[in-house]
């Protein structure tokens, strides 16, 4: 049984202090970004902003100062992104470069690959996104049908990968690809290739969503040449190493604070004297939110210790989804407004906003239903 | 000593505890040779300084005392003996015999108490009753000058009694005010939910493991699969935030986002919880005779004991609203929406 208690963890000292250099950016850069951009956060790519923050020094907090780093570890990335969230800082343009591809490289990486890539990515100038579901394997990826085929030293990929986020904004996606026919285990014979979304090759198409907006993506590979530098880790371990990701990509305070320009907005349109039902869900809220950081603070502590905790983060993720998603629900609930688009308070256009995005977030990273059986699974079920 | 207590805690309950002792004390009849158990091995004197004639431990040292309490449905007042004698040490005060807790509606005049306590736990049998005031002091009693006016239970029957005091005399317990009383409480609800809920998590994987329908065991159904990981969701967010409550109390007391935090999340799973663990048991488990029913019927009991899920619920909206955008996230992560 996988099943684990969430024990007691703590911000140590010297990330809490790193806190304040995170504010005082944060004081400096977010009013001059509109409320509506705010509202996205994670999903509002603005690449100057990145710059500025990388600039700043405060992307890939933990990775090695070789790297271009400041080796603070899991802890300060944590309260890194947490505030960053809070304050609806528009990331997303670095946001998984920083998240998933870094910790990738840094963990399998070659050398090469190290320099190359991880300067690049703290000084907010090399966006990354994750090519991993397709038209045919969404939640059971192990069913991907795109492929690298070797020709030479290096070699040809071919297929298509879809509901890839910021694939048309970024420069470099990760691609989980079968290197070798189906064996005995689905899991087996999947590699990661680093694939430059310039070469000769890709074809990207934007998918406009139900918000009218277009974060997702198709990605249509036709013979496209990769060298032998492009694949991350060993060949044939793919799978393996897209696991190791999800516990960093599931566990994050991202999974909780998607909603929270929306929640800021909602207390100030309640104001300082809330009614009866007001306060009681707001109450119920907040309990829920710092309950949740110190869910999410626990499976840091588990990373920071090596350890591998793919079950709690799925936890996590599926917990926190549920909060994101209630608090819509429940703003409309407390205020008798209107949700609205283009025009109407910030209130009305965030609610409006939240409405239709909160759908995605559980089923970005792993759906609801994915990772109960994950839960279950660990629980000693099936 | 967080781990020894907390695994003393459940060899005692594993070896003492069981559905018969559970049924009969339900029907008034005292576990005596339980509670010898439970004090020889100091468990109500956990958190209680050496100095006082306690063990010496921390309140987080003796969380696992707690859960553990609430997973095997200990039918006496262990819980409230050990948050009532860590709050006497903070006063200062040694503790004696076997000390509940109760909150109150009555006078304090000269020194003399005079007033009703409702719903005081296992009044009738404990010696002293910890009180935590209107007027925000905290008065230890002794029970044998009330009159009992009722003997009543709870939805788990575990008793819940009524007395009454008439110009009795008290002692004031300095360095521990009222709310310090009523957070510890709640606190405690919270980590016997969390410790009940955890059991229920045991019993839907067992019997969803072994009960055969249409051909193969009912843990194979997906339907059954995700009940059971939103039931393990809610057992686990709950201890979370139990543990967050003990782990972040201060010398003087719990802190109150943490304390009210965790009795609110409590609040609302506990009754959750339940609702899928008889979903998944069946029929069975709605017997009396299934142990499922002990704990069920205590879930339901201590979710609304000390304040409801909104009363609680209320404070800490209330200070979020009055904190307004810009103050509570701050306040969030320092730990100090309710001050």
């Amino acid at each position: 049984m996988n099943a684990q208690r969430f024990s007691y963890a703590r911000i140590p000292p010297e990330a809490e202090a790193f806190r304040k250099e995170v504010r005082d950016f944060l004081a400096a850069e977010i009013d001059s970004v509109p409320m509506i951009v705010r509202a996205d956060s994670w999903m509002a790519f603005d690449a100057e902003f990145s710059r500025k923050l990388g600039a700043a020094g405060l992307i890939g907090v933990s990775l090695p100062a070789r790297y271009g780093g400041r080796d603070l570890g899991y802890f300060a990335r944590y309260v890194l992104s947490e505030e960053l969230l809070a304050a609806g800082a528009p990331v997303s343009a670095h946001w998984i470069a920083d998240r998933q591809s870094a910790p990738l490289i840094l963990r399998y990486g070659t050398e090469s690959q190290r320099e190359r890539y991880l300067p690049a990515i703290t000084r907010g100038e090399c966006f990354f996104c994750i090519g991993m579901s397709e038209p045919n394997a969404g939640s059971d990826l192990a069913a991907i049908g795109t492929r690298a085929e070797r020709d030479g030293s290096g070699w040809v990929l071919n297929g298509r990968k879809l509901w890839t986020t910021n694939a048309a904004q970024s420069h470099f996606a990760i691609v989980l690809a079968r290197t070798s026919a189906n064996s005995d285990s689905r899991h087996a014979g999947m590699s990661q290739f680093i694939v430059d979304l310039k070469a000769p090759g890709v074809t990207i198409r934007p998918i406009r969503d139900l918000s009218g907006a277009a974060h997702f993506n198709e990605l249509f590979f036709d013979d496209v040449a990769l060298d032998e530098d492009a694949l991350v880790g060993t060949e044939g371990n793919g799978w393996q190493q897209v696991m190791a990701e999800l516990a960093f990509e599931r566990s994050g305070p991202e999974r909780f604070l998607s909603a929270s320009m929306l929640f800021d907005l909602l207390l100030d349109a309640i104001g300082p004297e809330p009614g009866e039902l007001q306060a009681v869900m707001i109450g119920r809220l907040v309990a829920r939110l710092h309950t949740l950081r110190m869910m999410s603070l626990s499976v840091t502590h588990d990373l920071e210790r090596g350890e591998d905790p793919a079950w709690a983060a799925s936890l996590v993720k599926d917990a926190g989804t549920a909060f994101e998603q209630e608090i819509p629900e429940i703003a409309q609930q407390l205020i008798d407004a209107q949700p609205r688009i283009e025009s109407g308070t910030d209130y009305a256009q965030v609610l409006a906003h939240m409405m239709m995005l909160s759908q995605s977030f559980s089923l970005r990273g792993g759906t609801r239903e994915i990772l109960r059986g994950i839960l279950a699974r660990g629980l000693g079920l099936r | 000593m967080k781990d020894m207590f907390e695994e003393t805690a459940n060899r005692l309950f594993a070896q003492f505890v069981n559905p018969e002792m559970t049924a009969a004390a339900e029907s008034g009849a005292w576990p005596p040779d339980l509670w010898s158990a439970i004090e020889e091995n100091g468990l109500t004197l956990a958190a209680v300084p050496e100095e006082l004639g306690g063990v010496g431990g921390q309140i987080h040292d003796a969380y696992g005392v707690v859960t553990a309490a609430g997973r095997h449905a200990v039918p006496a007042p262990l819980v409230e003996a050990l948050l009532a004698n860590w709050l006497l040490g903070i006063g200062g005060i040694a503790p004696e015999g076997m000390t509940t807790l109760a909150l109150t509606r009555g006078t304090l005049s000269h020194g003399r108490f005079s007033g009703t306590l409702r719903e005081v736990p296992w009044g009738s049998q404990t010696s002293h009753i910890l009180v935590a005031g209107d007027e925000g002091a905290v008065l230890l009693v002794d029970a044998a000058d009330g009159a009992i006016v009722e003997k009543g239970f709870n939805l788990a029957r575990e008793p819940r009694d009524t007395l009454q005091f008439s110009d009795a005399a008290t002692r004031l317990v300095e360095g521990v005010s009222a709310d310090a009383v009523r957070l510890a409480a709640v606190s405690a609800r919270a980590a016997q939910v969390a410790g009940a809920l955890d059991s229920l998590v045991e019993s839907a994987i067992d019997y969803a493991n072994q009960r055969e329908q249409f051909g193969r065991p009912i843990g194979k159904f997906q339907a059954i699969q995700h009940q059971i990981a939103i039931l393990a969701t809610k057992a686990a967010t709950t201890g979370c935030a139990a543990e967050t409550a003990f782990a972040e109390a201060a010398p003087k007391g719990f802190r109150p986002q943490s304390a009210v935090a965790a009795k609110v999340i409590a609040s609302e799973t506990a009754g959750q919880g339940a609702a899928i663990a008889h979903a998944v048991l069946g029929a069975i488990g709605f017997t009396y005779e299934h142990s499922l029913q002990f704990t069920t019927r205590r879930l339901w009991a201590w979710r609304s004991e000390f304040g409801n899920e909104p009363a609680w619920s209320a404070r800490l909206g209330v200070a979020a609203c009055r904190l307004g955008s810009g103050k509570l996230w701050p306040a969030i992560t320092a730990g100090t929406v309710l001050g």
